[in-house]
C-alpha cells in the first residue's frame, strides 16, 4: 500500500507560478481541468465522479480537491466494482476516499456476479458489457446522476480522440459519434432533457506522460501495483498473468517470481503485468520514454475486435 | 526495457526540462485528398509520438504502396471514417518535442464541415492550412484560412504540400505563395484580423520539411513546419499573458494587438470598449465567476478561471453587471495563496468586503471595464441542422452564464467563394453571417477582437438543446434593440423580439377572476415592474353579445407583444388565474401572496422571460 501522504502536500516548489515565468504545460492543463470540474458542479443537479482507482482517477481526484478548496468536493465518488479488481486496489480506494473526505459509492452488478460472469467463460466483450457497462448504466440510473466525470484521455485510443469534453448520452446512456455537439472555446453546452446525461472528461487533453509527471510533481499517491517489485506471476510467452482469485492455471503451470509492474489497472484476468525495474515514479517516467508500445496494449478488451473501443463506447461504456 | 536509465540520460534533467515546456494548440483542416491526415501522421511518426503497436496495427492496410505505412490511418479514428476514407469530425492529437507540448485539433476541410473547422480553430494559437502544390489554392484552403481569421487564430502556417508531385519546383511554390498571400489580404480586410503567415514547401508523404529539412529543395532555406510550430508564441503569450511588467506601472504595458487600427467596419458603435479602455493593448483583467465557495461562515471565495490579464491582492475590481467595487484580499489556491495570478489560471478570489456576487457575474479591473450590453452585433457560424429562425428565442451562453437572446436581424451572410456579403433571411448549417442580437438580460462582455474569452458565445436551441451557433461579438450596445436599430432595416416592422427586449416579457393572455380590489392590485404590480398590459373586462356587454370576440381581442393584444389581462370581478374568497393552459387558485385574503403567485405564474409559463419581473 502506498497511501503514504499523511500530510497534504503544500507549497511544492513548482506549484506556485511566478509572474515572470510562462506557465508550464502542466499548470495549463490543471487550470483547464479545474475549470471543467467547477462548471459541471455548478450546472448539473446530480454530478458524480467515476473513480476507478487508477492513476488517471488519482489525478482527477486531486484536481477536484483543488477545484473546490477550501470547500469539500461537492459530489460523491462512484466505483464500479466488477469483483475482479486487485485486492490492493480496493484497499487503496477505501483509504483514499477516507483521506480526501469524499463520499464513496460502490456499485456491483450483483446478479451477473452471482451468475458467475467471468471473461474465461464468456468472451471479454460480453463480460465487460455486463460487469462494467451494464453496472455503470444501472448505477447512474439508480442514483439519477445527470453528469458523470470519467478519467479517460483522448490520447489513450483512436476513438477517444474524437470524444468531447462534455460527451452527450441519450436516455439509454449511449454515445453517437456522428451526433456530437460542437464544443468551442471553453463554453460547454450543459443542457439536457430529463433522462439524458453527460459524461465529462476533465483529463481529455492530458497524455500518459502528463499524468505521470503531475503525479510526480504533486506527490499524488497511487496504487503500489504500478511500481516494479518481485511478484508471483504465471508466465505465458511474453505475457505475465497475475495470481488473483479468478486465475485458472493450465495443468502443470506454476507461478514464478518476476520483477514486474502494471502499466494500467483493469480487472485482474484481463490485465497483464510487464517486466520492469521501475520502482519509483521517475523510473516509471524514464521507462515511458523508452516505450515502444501504447499504454493500453496490455488491455485485452481494447483488441477483441476491430474498432472495439468505439463499439463499447456507443453502447455506454466509458 | 528500462534501458532509458543509461548513463547519458538523467531523469532529473528530463523532468526539469519538462517543467519549462509550454503548450501550443494548432488546428489543421484539409479535404479528402490534400494529404492532411498524412501530414499529421508524418508529424507524429517523425517525432516518435506513435507507438510500435499502433504502427503495426495499420501496417499493410490503407491505400499506399505495399511496405509503406499509410500515415492517414494513424489519425482517422472512427469506423465510419475508416470505411469512407474521410475525416468527419474533430479529432485531437497530442505530441511533444523537447521544446513544447502540442495539441492538434484535426478537422475535415469540406464545406459541410465548416462548423468542425470553427470548433478546431476556437482554441487554436495557429492554423496549419494545407495547399496542394499540384492543384494550387482551392476553396478548401481559402475556407480554412477564412475561418482561422474569423476565429482570430493569429498564425497561419501555409503548408504547400505534395511538392514531390511538382518536381520540388521553386516556381510552383512561389506562384502559390503569391496567390495565397492575395487571398489572405482579402480575408483580413473582411474579418479585420491580419494573420501572420508563414509558407513552407513540404511533402508529407516523403517527409520533406515536415520535421526534417529536405535535401530535395535546396532553394528553401526557411524553417521546417515543426521548427515553426516550436518557435511561435503560444496562446498565453499572445492572448492572455500578464503584460503588466513586474513592478512597473500597470498602464505602461506594451501596446500590442490593438484592434482599432485594423477594424474595417465603418462607424464606431456607441460603446466600443476601446473608447474607454485606458490601458490600451494591455489584456485587461477579466474573471467570470463560476462558483461561490462558502465552506463555512468565515470564508467566502469566488472560484473561476482568469480569462485575461492578471490580478494581485490589493487590486481594485468591479463586479459587472451590478457595478459594485471591491479590492482583492486573497488569491486562494490549494497550493497556498498567490502573490499574483494571471490567465489562464483557475483560482479563488476573496474580496475585502461583502458584496452580492453570484455565478455568471464578471469581475473586471476597475480601471479597464467591460461593456454591460443589452444588444450586440456578432459574427455567427451556424452549426445546427435547424436553420436560424429570426425572432426566435435562443439561449446565449457566454463565459459562466446563460441568458435568453433574440436574433433581431441578419445583417448579411458571407459568401466564402467571393468573400462577399449577401442579404439573407436565414443562416443554414455551415453558413457564416453577421447578426444583431437582443439580450434579455444585461451581460458584461468585450468584443471578440479584444478578448477571445469574454467576446465569444454559443447559441443553444432551447427546444432541442443543440449547440446552434458559435458567435464572436463585434460590437456591444447598452440600449436594448440598439444593435438591430443600427441595421439597414431600422425602418422596418417592429419584431416580437424587439418588443420582448424592450419590455422584458412576451405577449400573452392571462385570465384572472377574483375580488376587484385584488385584480386592481395585480394590474398595479405588473405596471410597477414595467410590464405593458391591456386590461380587458370580460363582463363587458360587447363580449356578452359576441362571446368569440373576447378571444379575438385578447389575441390581438398578445400578438402585439402586450400582456392581455382578461379580468372577471367577483366576490369569491379565492383568486383564480390562468395563462398558457396553467391554472392556479390562491386565497384572496393575503393579497401580497396572491399577487406574487400571479407573477410566478407568468414566469413559469415563459411570458416573463427572466425572474427579474417575477420577483416583486
Amino acid at each position: 500500500m502506498l497511501v503514504a501522504e499523511t500530510e497534504t502536500p503544500r507549497q511544492s516548489p513548482s506549484a506556485l507560478p511566478r509572474s515572470s515565468q510562462p506557465l508550464s504545460h502542466l499548470r495549463l492543463l490543471e487550470a483547464e481541468s479545474i475549470h471543467i470540474l467547477r462548471e459541471v458542479a455548478s450546472e448539473f443537479e446530480r454530478p458524480v465522479m467515476l473513480y476507478s482507482i487508477g492513476k488517471d482517477s488519482s489525478v482527477m481526484l486531486r484536481l477536484a480537491q483543488k477545484a473546490f478548496y477550501p470547500a469539500p468536493i461537492p459530489f460523491p465518488l462512484l466505483h464500479i466494482d466488477t469483483g475482479f479488481k486487485f485486492a490492493e486496489m480496493l484497499a487503496f480506494r477505501d483509504e483514499m476516499a477516507r483521506q480526501v473526505g469524499a463520499k464513496l459509492l460502490v456499485w456491483r452488478n450483483e446478479p451477473a456476479i452471482a451468475a458467475g460472469t467471468n471473461p474465461m467463460v464468456l468472451d471479454t466483450k460480453r463480460c465487460c458489457a455486463l460487469l462494467k457497462t451494464q453496472a455503470l448504466l444501472d448505477a447512474l440510473r439508480h442514483y439519477n446522476f445527470d453528469a458523470a466525470f470519467g478519467g479517460a484521455r483522448r490520447d489513450e485510443e483512436k476513438s477517444r480522440a474524437k470524444e468531447r469534453i462534455y460527451s452527450f448520452r441519450d436516455a439509454a446512456g449511449q454515445w453517437d459519434p456522428k451526433n456530437q455537439r460542437p464544443e468551442l472555446w471553453n463554453l460547454y453546452n450543459a443542457r439536457i432533457h430529463s433522462g439524458e446525461s453527460i459524461r465529462v472528461f476533465p483529463l481529455s487533453n492530458w497524455t500518459e506522460m502528463d499524468v505521470w509527471q503531475y503525479i510526480h510533481e504533486e506527490k499524488i499517491p497511487v496504487v503500489d501495483l504500478y511500481f516494479a517489485k518481485e511478484r508471483p506471476m504465471y508466465v505465458r510467452g511474453d505475457a505475465l498473468m497475475p495470481i488473483e482469485q479468478s486465475f485458472v492455471a493450465l495443468p502443470g503451470e506454476r507461478p514464478q517470481m518476476v520483477k514486474c509492474r502494471l502499466r494500467s489497472l483493469g480487472c485482474s484476468p484481463c490485465t497483464g503485468a510487464m517486466r520492469s525495474d521501475a520502482d519509483t515514479i521517475p523510473a516509471i517516467i524514464a521507462e515511458l520514454i523508452s516505450f515502444r508500445s501504447s499504454e493500453r496494449a496490455n488491455r485485452v478488451i481494447d483488441h477483441d475486435q476491430e474498432g472495439s473501443m468505439e463499439i463499447k463506447k456507443r453502447e455506454g461504456y466509458f | 526495457m528500462a534501458a532509458a536509465t543509461a548513463s547519458s540520460f538523467s531523469i532529473d534533467e528530463f523532468l526539469e526540462r519538462e517543467r519549462q515546456k509550454d503548450l501550443l494548440r494548432f488546428s489543421t483542416a484539409g479535404s479528402v485528398d490534400d494529404g492532411k491526415s498524412t501530414l499529421i501522421g508524418r508529424l507524429l511518426y517523425d517525432t516518435q509520438s506513435v507507438y510500435e503497436d499502433q504502427v503495426r496495427s495499420i501496417e499493410g492496410k490503407g491505400t499506399t504502396a505495399p511496405g509503406q505505412i499509410d500515415f492517414a490511418l494513424l489519425t482517422d479514428g472512427l469506423r465510419a471514417e475508416r470505411e469512407q476514407g474521410i475525416t468527419i469530425d474533430v479529432a485531437y492529437r497530442y505530441f511533444s518535442t523537447a521544446r513544447r507540448k502540442f495539441i492538434i485539433a484535426d478537422t475535415p476541410g469540406h464545406e459541410q464541415y465548416t462548423r468542425n473547422m470553427a470548433t478546431g480553430a476556437s482554441t487554436a494559437d495557429a492554423a496549419v492550412v494545407l495547399i496542394d502544390a499540384s492543384k494550387g489554392v482551392l476553396i478548401q484552403s481559402r475556407r480554412h484560412a477564412y475561418i482561422a481569421s474569423l476565429l482570430r487564430v493569429r498564425h497561419i502556417l501555409a503548408a504547400v504540400n505534395k511538392m514531390d508531385l511538382v518536381g520540388y519546383d521553386e516556381g510552383a511554390f512561389r506562384a502559390i505563395k503569391a496567390d495565397f498571400s492575395a487571398v489572405l489580404d482579402q480575408i483580413a480586410a473582411d474579418t479585420g484580423t491580419p494573420a501572420e503567415v508563414h509558407f513552407v514547401p513540404v511533402s508529407a508523404l516523403a517527409g520533406d520539411n515536415v520535421v526534417h529539412r529536405s535535401a530535395a529543395m535546396p532553394w528553401y532555406a526557411g524553417p521546417t513546419l515543426l521548427e515553426l510550430l516550436e518557435s511561435l508564441p503560444s496562446a498565453q503569450q499572445t492572448h492572455t499573458a500578464p503584460l503588466r511588467l513586474a513592478d512597473k506601472d500597470p498602464s505602461a504595458g506594451t501596446p500590442a494587438l490593438h484592434p482599432t487600427d485594423k477594424d474595417p467596419s465603418a462607424g464606431t458603435p456607441a460603446l466600443h470598449p476601446t473608447d474607454k479602455d485606458p490601458s490600451v493593448g494591455t489584456p485587461a483583467f477579466r474573471f467570470p465567476v463560476q462558483r461561490v465557495l462558502r465552506p463555512n461562515h468565515a470564508f467566502r471565495g469566488f472560484a473561476g478561471q482568469i480569462a485575461s490579464g492578471s490580478i494581485r491582492p490589493g487590486d481594485s475590481i468591479t463586479v459587472l453587471p451590478s457595478g459594485r467595487h471591491a479590492k482583492v484580499k486573497r488569491i486562494v489556491t490549494w497550493d497556498g495563496d498567490l502573490d499574483e495570478a494571471s490567465a489562464p489560471l483557475s483560482v479563488t478570489l476573496v474580496l475585502d468586503r461583502e458584496i452580492d456576487i453570484s455565478r455568471g457575474d464578471l469581475m473586471v479591473a476597475s480601471d479597464a471595464q467591460a461593456t454591460v450590453a443589452r444588444s450586440i452585433k456578432a459574427a455567427l457560424v451556424w452549426m445546427d441542422q435547424r436553420p436560424l429562425d429570426l425572432g426566435r428565442r435562443y439561449l446565449l451562453k457566454h463565459t459562466s452564464q446563460t441568458a435568453p437572446a433574440f436574433l433581431a436581424a441578419i445583417d448579411y451572410r458571407t459568401g466564402l467563394a467571393a468573400l462577399d456579403h449577401v442579404p439573407a433571411q436565414t443562416l443554414r448549417m455551415n453558413d457564416i453571417g453577421a447578426v444583431s442580437l437582443n439580450l434579455l438580460r444585461p451581460i458584461a462582455l468585450d468584443v471578440y477582437a479584444e478578448n477571445r474569452s469574454t467576446g465569444a458565445f454559443i447559441l443553444i436551441d432551447p427546444e432541442s438543446n443543440a449547440t446552434a451557433a458559435a458567435g464572436m461579438i463585434t460590437a456591444a450596445f447598452s440600449d436594448p434593440g440598439a444593435a438591430a436599430d443600427d441595421a439597414a432595416d431600422a425602418w422596418g416592422r417592429v419584431t416580437a423580439g424587439e418588443r420582448e427586449a424592450r419590455w422584458g416579457h412576451r405577449g400573452g393572455v392571462i385570465e384572472i377572476s377574483g375580488p376587484l380590489k385584488l385584480i386592481d392590485s395585480i394590474e398595479r404590480s405588473l405596471f410597477a415592474v414595467g410590464a405593458v398590459t391591456s386590461r380587458i373586462e370580460a363582463d363587458d356587454d360587447a363580449f356578452l353579445l359576441h362571446p368569440s370576440l373576447l378571444e379575438i381581442v385578447s389575441g390581438i393584444a398578445a400578438r402585439s407583444g402586450l400582456l392581455a389581462l382578461v379580468v372577471r370581478a367577483d366576490e369569491d374568497v379565492t383568486l383564480a388565474a390562468r395563462a398558457e393552459g396553467v391554472e392556479i387558485t390562491v386565497g384572496a385574503a393575503d393579497s401580497i401572496q396572491a399577487v406574487a403567485a400571479v407573477h410566478q405564474l407568468l414566469h413559469r409559463t415563459g411570458i416573463f422571460i427572466s425572474s427579474e419581473k417575477a420577483d416583486l
